[in-house]
């Protein structure tokens, strides 16, 4: 898989024409002019296997899995096989010591230029020790092999966000990679997992204009996670018109009505499967008859349980029923102090003035 | 804390202290009023038709004679609002989603574009009487801290209510959360200000229009 990409394409029997058509899909999707699909189209053919180091932290390889196994074959595989991964557990051959040699050379040889790619979050419990490669805390190599890279792209919400391993009560001290590096550019690209034509579509982006794509407040690409699964979803019109399924099984949840009550948290969730889709645009969560977890957000692990709607309170009322009692309690006692007040007024013959309304 | 850290801390943390509160002093003030008492009447009760308790409670909703003419805003306006408010807080479909999980009473629910229009009626009614409140010599001078406060209250939640559903100036997680908030806020305030009237009205209602009921005058 040496030289250009167009050309390892084009032996796989991709035509050109398909992949200009790749390529404009992919700038449309990322709302960048059309001038850019071309631009895109030429940075990426021209492309020499750009360096990527691929770090798994505290992870369920489920990112990866994402990745390899949703399209067999698309564009997106193909792309992602065509950048240089010079260090992926999980997918390369080597182990050992000689893993080590491969990061270590690819991160010598490719100084400053090199893609970091991190899944998984970084334990920062008993000195790191909850998660460790070849001795090494991942927090050790985080930092070293931050120090070189070009930009770092978290991939999946455990780096993006703590995710899964930081959910209360946190046993491993979990932190996301923007939590530790703070010197270098970050896109995180959340989602439990997250979808690969959005990874695909970072990567081009930063093949053809060197720059990372535009971000939000939680830098995430905005391309991507622009609007609410809520807003995009193709179940809105029966939100808009109050058609709720009401359990997974009714007439309702048949007919495809809005799963708001069934403890969607699409309305509070910034992703792209209501459009993009999941295994090559097949369905995707909502559509498949179950509401958004809401996975691409911070701490949805904790936000109050999945199937809650968001309008439903995220915990029991524990103090009501005590503070009813303690309400009726004072409510009582100062009728008793009220009704002795007025009697010992009464006993004195005490008079009503203009003075006492005021009070 | 994040935006969804904050949305899970007003549905939960925060909503459990809000009711709590809310709970105790509408208890507390129930309690405490509807046990003050009164003196009985031991005079002979003089029957005239239209003259009770429930005929008042009716009554009071419905301007008397010429007053329309001579204060519409308070009595349009507030009218508009109040039912603005009523239909919103009960006939929006998440709004009872909340209540039959706090109690397990439900109905079905309006369109959720009819109750926004609903909603946008209520604040153009709600700033009406305001500016009425501001401009009119009269009402300024009664009008203390409290009145202002409680107006604010009341505006906010269906200001950010409204502004979360329509996506507008805040993403929707952190204008939802601001929305949840903002209604505790009111839930905290509620027992102890002049919005108490929701639970006292129609009971002064009722008892103004007994007394006089049983003097033989309707009022």
């Amino acid at each position: 898989m040496q030289g250009p990409l167009i050309d390892t394409l084009a032996r796989q029997g991709i035509t050109r024409r398909t992949f200009l058509k790749y390529c404009a899909t992919l700038a449309s999707m990322m709302a960048l002019p059309p001038s850019a699909g071309l631009a895109m189209a030429e940075a990426i053919a021209a492309v020499r296997r750009p360096s990527v180091i691929w770090l798994p932290f505290q992870e369920c390889t489920g990112c990866t899995e994402s990745i390899t196994r949703s399209h067999s074959p698309t564009l997106e595989g193909m792309i992602f096989d065509m950048i240089s991964l010079d260090y992926q557990e999980t997918l390369m051959a080597a182990a050992g010591f000689q893993a080590e040699e491969a990061l270590h050379n690819a991160m010598k040889d490719n100084m400053g230029k090199y893609l970091l790619i991190v899944d998984g979050s970084i334990p920062l419990g008993l000195d790191g020790a909850y998660s460790c490669i070849g001795g090494r805390s991942n927090l050790e190599i985080l930092k070293e092999a931050a120090e070189g890279a070009a930009a770092i792209i978290a991939m999946g919400s455990c780096a993006s966000f703590g995710g899964i391993p930081k959910a209360n009560p946190n046993p491993t001290g979990a932190v996301s990679v923007s939590d530790i590096i703070k010197n270098k550019p970050i896109v995180n690209i959340p989602g439990c997992p997250p979808i690969p034509a959005v990874i695909t579509g970072v990567l081009a982006h930063y093949l053809t204009f060197g720059t990372l794509p535009e971000l939000d407040d939680k830098k995430r690409p905005k391309a991507f996670y622009g609007e609410t699964i809520h807003d995009r979803c193709y179940r809105r019109p029966f939100y808009d018109q109050g058609k709720f399924a009401k359990t997974f099984d009714d007439e309702g949840a048949r007919r495809g009505w809005c799963l708001f009550e069934l403890g969607c948290k699409g309305p509070v969730t910034y992703n792209a499967c209501a459009t993009e889709k999941w295994n090559g645009g097949t369905s995707w969560p909502v559509e498949s008859g179950h509401g958004c977890l809401g996975c691409s957000e911070p701490d949805f692990w904790d936000a109050g349980g999945f199937y809650k709607a968001l309008s439903m309170p995220a915990d029991p009322l524990k103090i009501a029923s005590a503070a009813s009692v303690a309400g009726a309690a004072a409510g009582v006692a100062i009728s008793v102090a009220n009704r002795a007040k007025k009697g010992a007024a009464r006993s004195a013959h005490e008079t009503t003035g203009l003075a006492d309304l005021e009070k | 804390m994040n935006d969804l850290q904050f949305l899970t801390w007003v549905r939960g943390g925060g909503l459990d202290i809000a009711v709590g509160i809310f709970l105790l002093g509408v208890l507390w003030r129930l309690f405490e009023i509807y046990s003050l008492g009164r003196k009985p009447d031991l005079s002979a009760p003089r029957h005239a038709s239209g003259a009770s308790g429930w005929h008042t409670i009716f009554r009071r909703s419905i301007p008397p004679p010429g007053m329309l003419k001579r204060s519409p805003v308070s009595y349009i306006g507030g009218g508009i609002f109040h039912i603005g408010l009523a239909v919103i807080v009960f006939l929006f479909v998440p709004h009872i989603l909340l209540i039959t999980n706090l109690t397990g009473l439900s109905w079905p629910g309006l369109p959720s574009q009819f109750v926004d229009l609903v909603a946008v009626v209520t604040m153009a009614a709600m700033v009406v009487v305001l500016v009425d409140r501001i401009k009119n010599p009269v009402k300024r001078f009664l009008s203390t801290f409290e009145d202002w406060f409680t107006w604010a209250v009341t505006f906010l939640p269906v200001l950010t209510g409204w502004l979360a559903v329509q996506h507008l100036l805040l993403p929707y997680t952190m204008m939802l959360a601001l929305h949840i908030l903002s209604v505790e806020i009111l839930l905290v305030v509620l027992p102890f200000t002049k919005l108490f009237h929701a639970f006292t009205l129609f009971g002064s209602r009722w008892y103004n229009g007994r007394v006089n009921g049983h003097k033989g005058v309707p009022v």
